[in-house]
């Protein structure tokens, strides 16, 4: 392996993580902003967002905090909200896993949404790739997008006061995920699991935050594989 | 909350490490992204979080923009530019 290919491997990665910045950049700041609302300090802040950088999960604990829930439940409705990690984590597995051990600590630190999509579309469409341009490959996504998280949540902190919060800045998630998994979708068989995962998330949306979701996605994995098995059985 | 998070991201990479796992269970893990974002954004469309009341015809029309664009250019930057364009297109025609 030579320093060329590992730094393309690297910049890559970085560059195909800018369009993400896109989304990362509103959500930090509004992070920041309504983090120092709800009586954070500025410390407080940024080491939430330095040590866990999980938007969604940051953004539900501060809700609970908000609503003066007990530590316990905020500590566990933020790792539900974070579940879906456990996944990611498990199909990184069969293309990491030879790494050596500080870079899994590494990689399961940064592991997140955009680190574990791009990473995984990227291995898939280039089988051959070697372990070490995957990691660094994953590096350039994860440290780009992590960079960009906690820059944004100090500005969200300082401009706080001066710009009146917009709560609509909040729909900007929802956008951001259907135009990652649209170009996913490319058979029938992730057309049904998406539609499950739909329906079930949708009718256990009571349930405590992150566990109906959860259900939805093992039932929506399993209808994407019944689905692929029987229409290779009819071809 | 750090640790639990970390814990989580870690657990399969540093558990199953080189070892292979069963095709079963490899041939689902492909379907991961496809089943945790459609479920995870359906709630969020019908039940926005935001200051409105309810969801209108904008969080709507700003997803739907979103999904086809980026699904037929296949690209997730030109879905996200489209569901921001309908999405702020009332603030968007005020600025102009």
């Amino acid at each position: 392996m030579t320093v060329t290919n590992m730094k393309h491997a690297y910049w890559s990665g970085v560059r195909d993580a800018l369009p993400y910045i896109v989304v990362v950049v509103p959500f930090a700041t509004l992070f920041g902003i309504v983090a120092i609302d709800a009586g954070l300090t500025l410390a407080q802040t940024l080491s939430f967002s330095i040590l866990v950088i999980a938007g969604a999960s940051q953004f539900a604990a501060l809700q609970l905090m908000l609503e003066n829930a007990a530590i316990s439940f905020i500590l566990a409705a933020a790792l539900a909200v974070n579940l879906r990690m456990a996944m990611y984590s498990a199909a990184l597995a069969p293309h990491l896993g030879s790494a050596a051990l500080w870079q899994r600590i590494l990689i399961g630190y940064l592991n997140f949404d955009q680190s574990y999509i791009l990473s995984v579309t990227k291995y898939e469409n280039e089988p051959d790739m070697l372990i070490a341009s995957k990691v660094t490959y994953f590096m350039g996504v994860a440290l780009t997008i992590a960079t960009f998280w906690c820059l944004f949540t100090y500005f969200g902190v300082r401009v706080g006061s001066v710009i009146p919060i917009n709560l609509e800045v909040s729909f900007v998630l929802p956008i951001a995920f259907l135009s990652m998994v649209a170009p996913m979708i490319k058979s029938p068989a992730h057309i049904a699991a998406a539609f499950v995962s739909i329906i079930i998330a949708l009718a256990l949306a009571g349930l405590p935050a992150g566990s109906g979701l959860l259900i939805a996605a093992v039932c929506a994995m399993a209808t994407g594989v019944i689905v692929e098995t029987h229409l290779e059985q009819k071809t | 909350m750090a640790i639990g998070t970390f814990a989580i991201r870690y657990s399969f990479l540093g558990l199953i490490g080189s070892r292979r796992i069963p095709t079963l269970i490899e041939q689902m893990l492909r379907y991961t992204p496809v089943a945790v974002l459609p479920g995870m954004v359906a709630p969020l469309v019908l039940w926005p979080t935001d200051a409105t009341n309810g969801v209108t015809i904008l969080h709507l029309g700003a997803a739907f923009a979103a999904l086809f664009v980026a699904y037929i250019t296949r690209k997730v930057i030109w879905g996200m530019l489209a569901g921001l364009v309908v999405f702020f297109s009332p603030l968007i025609i005020t600025l102009l």
